[in-house]
């Protein structure tokens, strides 16, 4: 009687772990800068190749960074919640334009707006690879004190802001 | 018979390969095949079954690109390993580094053959103190 359901048990158990692998998205991989310092750069502006954007323009700040591009389907789909997001004023948007058409990215901000402070223009992908980016878009809340918080994958939209960021503003926010 | 030649040659028609790594060569073949045995052993994030060797996504070409770099710059292999892992996670590595989160996917295989092997000493010494059946043996 014992092995059966010791068998039985078994069973179940890898039934539930395959389950939850089939949920899980194997595409969606986790940030390894989590509660890590976050990269460093400077690089020229998509607007303005003579003026500079980088990560110093934003220390001691929490701040949004997002990736994106315009062969973006995905960032096209968020492009106008982050309209909504930069005009409530809630958190600076800085961007980091991944491997792009210089001209078309000026173009798609004129067209569908700018939520940024400021797009850093990042031609040949090298900074996206210090942030370990692998598709875009993808934004990371970076604490006032340097460090990577969170990285959503995906198109950004009030659902996930509520769920995902909100509370790890709050966590911040909060006197120690 | 001249036309069957001539179709079934046509299975021996390849078209041009493309080259999917368009970077410049390494003058050193030392150097240029610990390159190929590098990028052979890293993962392509954007389609995961591929190493970036294979794949003509970009960021597989921006990462060749970068191990290339390093390596002109004298970097070891560990020392590219620490920088794609330091970015991209274990996942990134073909053959995870035996250290860390990965040390239980390495003793795996080990723990399973011990868990294994204590299963089958039990289902043995059961049996063995079992009173052998001679009734059953004459049938």
């Amino acid at each position: 009687m014992l092995r059966y359901v010791v068998l039985i048990a078994a069973f179940a158990m890898l039934i539930g772990i395959f389950a939850l692998g089939l949920k899980r998205d194997p595409r969606e991989l986790p940030s390894v800068l989590i509660d890590k310092p976050a990269p460093e750069y400077e690089l020229p502006t998509v607007k303005d190749p003579t003026v500079t954007v980088g990560s110093d323009d934003y220390a001691g700040q929490m701040v949004l960074v997002n990736i994106w591009a315009t062969w973006c389907v995905g960032c096209r789909q968020e492009h106008e919640y982050l309209m909504e997001l930069a005009a409530r004023n809630e958190i600076p948007l800085y961007a980091i334009n991944w491997r792009d058409q210089r001209q078309q990215a000026i173009e798609w901000l004129e067209r569908l707006g700018d939520p940024y402070v400021a797009s850093a223009y990042d031609e040949d992908g090298r900074v996206g690879i210090d942030w370990g980016v692998y598709g875009a878009p993808e934004t990371f809340l970076v604490s006032a004190d340097g460090n990577v918080l969170y990285k959503h994958i995906g198109p950004m939209d009030e659902t996930v802001w509520q769920r995902e960021f909100v509370p790890r503003i709050a966590q911040q926010g909060a006197p120690q | 018979m001249k036309r069957i030649v001539i179709l079934l040659s046509a299975f021996f028609v390849v078209s041009g390969v493309h080259a999917i790594d368009t970077g410049e060569a390494f003058d050193d073949p030392v150097m240029q095949a610990r390159y190929e045995e590098l990028i052979a052993e890293v993962r392509c994030l954007v389609c995961q079954n591929q190493n970036i060797k294979d794949s003509n996504v970009f960021l597989a070409a921006d990462l060749r690109r970068e191990i290339r770099r390093m390596m002109s710059e004298g970097m070891s292999d560990a020392e590219i390993a620490d920088f794609l892992v330091a970015r991209y996670g274990d996942f990134v590595l073909y053959n995870p580094r035996k250290s860390g989160s990965t040390l239980f996917l390495w003793l795996a295989p080990a723990l399973l053959l011990v868990a294994g092997a204590l299963v089958l000493a039990r289902v043995v010494s059961k049996r063995t103190s079992m009173p052998i059946d001679d009734d059953a043996l004459e049938n």
